[in-house]
């Protein structure tokens, strides 16, 4: 081994790398972390004495239903994701190559416009006498205009509509690893469809499942600008929580708190992704 | 005594407009060893995969008994399979993947953990039970896929090349494993593979297959030594092809052929023959003899290619007329050294009543020398 004085690219590539992940990455969560455990200060933000003070605050009544309510609707998001996804992907790996690249294309393309514009063309969408309500209502179907928007659905349809491709993408990618030999060997040994599918079919696509969850729960639970269009003032989520701390209440301490909740659940999530590829002997991402 | 068990008839299958299994009709025969042998795309993982239930024939019946399985998904057939990369379970231990069979049977749990134990034991994998199958050897998982198939006490097994993925010592291991359970387990087993060794060491009875019709169906022993047919000697083995012409038909059940202008006289061949025509005289490399250049016997050549075999010495020899010979000797005790420079010169013979003689075939033949007469 020569040392990294002699080979001054390999040493600049680290020091780039390490330099990158010290100020941009770890810097940042830390002072998140220190700033929750600071007092709130009119001031300048934040300021000595140390103290819990804002993880207290995580548990007020009030704050611990938002929150409830926050994580029922990503739940509720990563359901319906995963309800619509997991058939999806399926048959996304059964149909031909070309149709595949098309098909995934297609998935891809909603990124190349801004998330926010997006929902705002949803909200002209679900609007009292927007496009889904005039056309039911020429169509016969209903007689007046429907509730839809300042809802808890329309937050759920908008969260839906933006991270459904993070549900499919990975679960994509498990089912086309998903060799047709396992199904044969199941069948061959006297399952019949369902038994493959519980047996089979859902532990080996099961790392696609968490990593779906994984890529649409949290962010569910932070995409403010959903509720902030579609919502109204009662379905909030901890993304607004956090920035309304930030920005509005000026409460730094307490947004910081609530911000690592976030991370803690992630890391958990995590933790449970790379159990479940361990169980099939690959290795944790 | 030979009684059938399981009967192919008619058997008719195309993809994409291509015929992969052509009217294919094929009695097996109950507790056999048989082996379905051909190149890529000949038809016989199809065929394979249409007993085990994967493929469905567009045409024709497959029986077991005298129950029709043709429309009988797999899960209802008394048949198990050994896949060619193994597909078992990843996220269930070996003991879960040999005990899966028998779970979806609702089989009791003593009596599952017995059966499982018994058909590890059976493959030497006992303390294997609670491994993961990604920490296996290739051969251990080859074992757990036999053991999992076995233990449903199938009729048939039907084992898809099963040994492709293993190294040349595991894989003969592996043969003569294959062989013992299959002795033990009196199971019929119908055996998919490309390697002509591994189907002529192993099987009681193996058929050639080219574009979904059999070349040839006999004991390895029958289809090495007279093949029906230039494909089949040419796939299974090496062999000579000496181009020949009849000079007469004698009546002693022989006939007298011309080969390099040596009159030779061989057993009278099974298809018609007259005087003028032209045949295949067939040769295995075991059956040349390489003389001295100053024997009176044989055809000139020299020696163009020489290849130490440990138990042979194998060589390339050319003839003047351009025909390419393979030769393969035993080394002799008394001539420990024998062995061959380049380029010297040899005379080429064989030992009378070793040939097979084949007709020449209308189609041409690719890129093998010595068969167009």
């Amino acid at each position: 081994m020569r040392s990294l004085t002699q080979q001054p690219f390999r040493a600049a590539v680290l020091v780039l790398v390490w330099g990158w992940l010290l100020f941009l990455v770890l810097t940042p969560n830390l002072l998140v972390v220190g700033a929750s455990v600071m007092t709130r200060d009119p001031g300048s933000f934040i300021s000595l004495p140390l103290t819990l003070d804002a993880y207290r605050q995580l548990l007020d009544p009030l704050y611990l239903e938002v929150f409830l309510h926050s994580l029922y609707m990503a739940a509720m998001t990563t359901l319906v994701c995963l309800l619509i996804g997991y058939p999806f992907a399926w048959a996304l790996s059964k149909v031909g190559k070309r149709n595949q690249v098309l098909l995934i294309f297609l998935l891809i393309v909603p990124f190349w416009t801004n998330s926010l514009v997006r929902t705002y063309a949803l909200k002209l969408i679900l609007a009292t006498n927007g496009l889904l309500n005039n056309g039911l209502m020429s169509l016969g179907v209903i007689d007046g205009p429907m509730q839809l928007l300042y809802t808890e659905g329309a937050v759920i349809i908008g969260l839906v509509y933006l991270l459904l491709p993070f549900m499919i993408l990975p679960l994509y990618s498990v089912f086309e690893d998903l060799r047709e030999d396992y199904l044969r060997a199941s069948h061959d040994l006297g399952a019949g469809r369902l038994s493959t599918f519980i047996h089979v079919i859902v532990p080996l696509t099961l790392p696609g499942v968490l990593a779906g969850i994984m890529l649409v729960l949290l962010p569910a639970m932070g995409l403010f600008f959903v509720p902030d269009i579609l919502g109204g003032s009662r379905n909030l989520l901890v993304g607004n929580v956090i920035k309304n701390q930030f920005l509005d209440a000026r409460n730094w301490p307490f947004g910081a708190a609530a911000s690592i909740l976030l991370t803690l659940a992630m890391a958990f999530l995590m933790f449970a992704h790379r159990l479940s590829k361990r169980r099939i002997g690959e290795d944790g991402v | 005594m030979k009684q059938t068990l399981l009967s192919l008839s008619n058997l008719t299958k195309q993809f994409d407009g291509k015929k992969v299994l052509d009217s294919l009709d094929l009695d097996i025969f109950d507790g056999e060893f048989i082996t379905l042998l051909g190149p890529s795309g000949c038809g016989k993982t199809t065929l394979l995969r249409m007993m085990a239930g994967f493929e469905h024939p567009d045409d024709g019946t497959i029986a077991l008994g005298d129950q029709d399985l043709t429309h009988t998904p797999p899960e209802h057939r008394p048949l198990n399979t050994v896949f060619q990369n193994y597909a078992l379970f990843p996220h269930m231990s070996v003991f879960d993947n040999v005990a899966y069979g028998l779970k979806m049977e609702k089989r009791p749990k003593q009596e599952i953990r017995e059966r499982v134990e018994d058909a590890l034991a059976m493959v030497q994998l006992e303390d294997f039970a609670r491994r993961k199958p990604h920490q296996l050897s290739g051969g251990q998982q080859q074992r757990v896929a036999i053991a999992r198939a076995v233990v449903k006490r199938p009729k048939v097994l039907l084992l898809d090349e099963p040994l492709s993925a293993l190294d040349y010592k595991l894989r003969r291991t592996m043969q003569v494993e294959l062989k013992r359970l299959q002795r033990e387990l009196g199971i019929t087993f119908v055996f998919v593979t490309h390697d002509q060794e591994e189907a002529l060491s192993m099987s009681d009875r193996v058929v050639v297959l080219k574009d979904g019709l059999i070349q040839q169906l006999g004991t390895p022993r029958e289809v090495y030594e007279r093949p029906a047919n230039l494909f089949t000697a040419r796939f299974v083995g090496e062999t000579n092809f000496f181009p020949g012409r009849v000079d007469k038909a004698n009546g002693d059940d022989t006939i007298t052929v011309d080969v390099f202008g040596l009159k030779r006289t061989f057993r009278k061949p099974d298809f018609p023959v007259s005087g003028g025509q032209s045949l295949h005289v067939l040769l295995r490399p075991e059956d040349i003899r390489v003389l001295a250049p100053d024997d009176e016997d044989g055809v000139a050549g020299k020696i163009v290619e020489r290849n130490y075999k440990g138990s042979t010495l194998d060589s390339v020899i050319h003839l003047e007329d351009g025909t390419e010979v393979l030769a393969s000797e035993f080394f002799d005790e008394d001539d420990p050294t024998f062995d061959y420079r380049l380029g010297e010169p040899v005379k080429v013979s064989w030992v009378d009543g070793w040939e097979w003689l084949l007709p020449t075939e209308p189609e041409a033949l690719p890129e093998e020398e010595g068969t167009d007469a």
